[in-house]
């Protein structure tokens, strides 16, 4: 029996080592876009990544060099297929924050982001009185006005944001009495939007104005202050392993030097309309 | 119906039908890799010692008893790590890195190895004792009683059980979706979230899946009529 | 191993307990419901019924339960005619969703489970209770269905744990349950080992309650089978 046993052990090993183990190939880095945030990154009907972060990455890679290859994952797999060293790199619209620079590091920024509100037009959110001014988080005493009055606003609504992003933050700290229901990707808040499920949505504002030029999420309307910094971070960054010192110091250069030569200005016209890129 | 497939469905019909190639691929990897977990595992249950029985135990009840969608988080997330710990046992010290493929693979591996070690085990003390004594009797040395007396026997009264463990497998990998491997469930998820049809691509997806299963259980019939051919019918 | 962190896990994962039970006891008395009624219809004889019934049964039971999770609440909510009809309060909501699916798929599966139990009820006690001048429906009552729950009672076990797992599911449709509670604080503290063993022992402790209820029950149903004092 004992000798069934050892080889019924010694060929499950062998099919279970059969499968994996693949080799990694030392040069190549793998950077992790997610695909369903445009115009940072979106996806076309044959599968392909597209979009500001992923034409900015071929650009840095050849700045720097690199043999690089483009991997489309789910937004909540990325910092810990990071760490596992599945990928190398992500650019998927990460804001640089203090609680993410605890666990992984940041080349960048590359670029800055509002977050906004957005609700159907139909909803008594969309005319309420916050106006649309723009509120710094880091200046706390400038922006408590703001916050207190976007408080009273959404007391007891619900919004739907992206699961574990900045503004899941903000809800956390400073809304405390909003119902925050969390998905998978921001599309499909903005489709329970249309819905009617939940009262409004939170996010980056140029994905959401992508998702108001959608069909069937396209009766939604901005409301509320456009804010940045404090918790909401500084910019977006390509997310890094901590241990990867030397290959944050050549993307450091590289997009300072997209930045200084107009090469960031440029992709972000060509996708957003407008320019995003860090002065 | 092949033309609806590749012209229709905004453009997403390929992609749907490689996405259920990848589902087949990754069913079939998981199912083999389960039936080798179980016969590991069934084995180790079957034995005297006392340390593999209660880890075999651990095994089965451990994944059998906690939800699917954790098992393949946890390999999703901590699966490299988990796997180079183990290679590292086994004096192993490289750098192993596992795509979404074999990731997805090995966690629908280890769920089914679970419920295939109970079918395996079953059936193997299905077969008479008597049967293998009859076999010492002639002289069969025990490899031979393995394969020519154990293993078919086994084989036979595993047979329906295992149809259902591959059921049950087969719509696992649904789950690894979650890996952002492009098997059926992830591409009709972002076909909906592209084209805002949910209805029509989840529609889709459970037709194909079901259209899976209805081959698999016609199979595996006709896989149990064959293995039982030998066998005097009342 | 972070112990602390996973000392420290417990409270929140604890606290998304309620709403997986919730999420579980809801689908399994709905299910139980339309396991009845389906196996009945199955029964009956009726063709239409019997067709309609293997429909459901094969449809639930041959596709993965993610697909009709998404199904009925992604693509439910997609049909103008549903958003605008009495049961969009309902299906508006994603728990509601989630026990839909939950419980239409134990349905499914439960009712097949019942029916090959009261398949199994002797003939020869059937014909002693009419002798007995028992009715169809008391004989039903009486003698059917209370031989078929014990026979079905193993089955049924294994099928509860099951939904146990199963509602885990609901954590893809934004409710915060357990499993949705970890994911969220692995995002959070990035401890995939620790918040993962928390979560799967408390599944692990909910299937061995519900397993010794079951063995409990059976226990209670099976007074002959035990020895007499």
């Amino acid at each position: 029996m004992k000798k069934i046993l050892l080889a019924l052990v010694l060929g499950a090993l062998a099919a279970g080592s059969a499968v994996p183990a693949m080799a990694k190939d030392a040069k190549k880095i793998r950077i992790a876009s997610e695909g369903a945030f445009a115009p940072w990154n979106g996806m076309d009907s044959s599968g392909k990544l597209v979009g500001f972060e992923i034409d900015l990455a071929w650009d840095l890679c050849k700045r720097i060099e690199a043999d690089c290859e483009l991997i489309a994952m789910d937004w909540d797999g990325m910092i810990p297929s990071l760490q596992q060293g599945k990928i190398d790199a992500i650019m998927a619209g990460m804001t640089i924050t203090d609680e993410r620079k605890k666990v992984i590091a940041f080349a960048g920024p590359y670029g800055t982001e509002q977050s906004t509100f957005a609700t159907l037009k139909s909803s008594k959110l969309a005319g309420a009185g916050v106006g649309a001014e723009r509120v710094d988080l880091a200046d706390e005493a400038a922006a408590k006005p703001a916050v207190a009055k976007l408080a009273e606003l959404l007391k007891g609504k619900t919004v739907g944001v992206q699961t574990s992003t900045i503004q899941v933050d903000f809800l956390e700290k400073y809304l405390p009495d909003v119902t925050v229901r969390n998905y998978d990707k921001i599309d499909n808040a903005a489709i329970d939007l249309a819905a009617g499920r939940v009262d409004a949505i939170f996010g980056d504002r140029s994905p959401v104005e992508a998702l108001m030029r959608a069909a069937g999420t396209d009766k939604m309307t901005l409301f509320g202050p456009a804010m940045t910094r404090g918790v909401l971070g500084e910019g977006m960054g390509v997310g890094l392993r901590k241990a990867d010192a030397e290959l944050k110091g050549r993307l450091d250069m590289a997009i300072a030097d997209a930045n200084k030569d107009g090469t960031i200005a440029t992709l972000s016209q060509k996708h957003f309309g407008y320019d995003v890129s860090v002065r | 119906m092949l033309d609806l497939l590749t012209t229709g469905l905004h453009g997403w019909g390929p992609q749907l039908l490689s996405g259920t190639a990848m589902t087949i691929a990754v069913a079939l990897s998981s199912f083999l890799l389960g039936l080798a977990f179980g016969a590991a595992a069934g084995a180790a249950k079957l034995s005297d010692s006392l340390v593999l029985r209660g880890l075999a135990e651990l095994y089965t009840t451990a994944v059998r008893g906690v939800p699917e969608l954790l098992v393949i988080y946890l390999l999703f997330f901590g699966g490299s790590g988990m796997i180079m710990a183990v290679a590292g046992i086994f004096g192993y010290g490289g750098l192993i890195e596992l795509n979404a493929f074999s990731i997805g693979v090995a966690a629908v591996g280890l769920i089914s190895g679970a419920y295939s070690t109970e079918v395996i085990r079953g059936a193997v003390k299905s077969v008479p004792y008597g049967q293998i004594e009859a076999a010492r009797a002639c002289g069969m040395g025990r490899w031979r009683i393995l394969r020519r007396v154990l293993v078919p026997q086994t084989l036979r009264f595993a047979l329906p059980g295992l149809g259902n463990v591959w059921q049950l497998t087969l719509k696992d990998t649904a789950l690894i979706s979650v890996t952002a491997l492009a098997e059926i469930m992830r591409v009709a998820h972002t076909a909906a979230g592209s084209t805002r049809q949910s209805f029509l691509f989840y529609s889709v997806a459970a037709l194909l899946y079901l259209a899976l299963t209805t081959v698999s259980t016609t199979a595996f019939q006709q896989a149990e009529r064959y293995a039982s051919r030998g066998v005097r019918r009342a | 191993m972070n112990w602390t962190l996973m000392w420290d896990s417990l409270p929140r994962l604890l606290a998304a307990l309620p709403l997986t039970l919730q999420l579980v006891a809801m689908a399994l008395a709905f299910g139980a419901v339309l396991a009845f009624a389906t196996a009945l219809l199955r029964l009956s004889g009726n063709r239409v019924a019997v067709a309609l019934t293997s429909a459901y049964t094969f449809i639930f039971r041959g596709t993965p339960l993610l697909v009709q999770i998404f199904l009925i609440y992604y693509g439910l909510s997609q049909i103008d005619l549903i958003r605008d009809s009495v049961l969009w309060p309902v299906l508006s909501q994603p728990m509601w969703c989630a026990i839909l699916a939950l419980a239409l798929n134990t349905g499914a599966y439960t009712s097949e489970i019942l029916r090959g139990a009261i398949e199994t009820v002797p003939q020869g006690q059937v014909e002693a209770a009419r002798a007995c001048g028992m009715s169809r429906v008391r004989l039903f009552r009486r003698i059917v269905l209370p031989m078929a729950i014990r026979q079905m009672l193993p089955a049924y076990g294994n099928e509860v744990i099951l939904m146990v797992k199963a509602s885990s599911l609901a954590s893809t449709i934004t409710m915060m349950e357990i499993t949705g509670v970890a994911r969220r604080m692995i995002a959070q503290t990035f401890a995939v080992f620790e918040i993962f063993i928390v979560a799967g022992i408390l599944y692990l402790l909910i299937n061995f309650v519900a397993t010794r209820l079951i063995k409990h029950a059976e226990w209670r149903m099976t007074p002959y089978l035990r020895a007499r004092a």
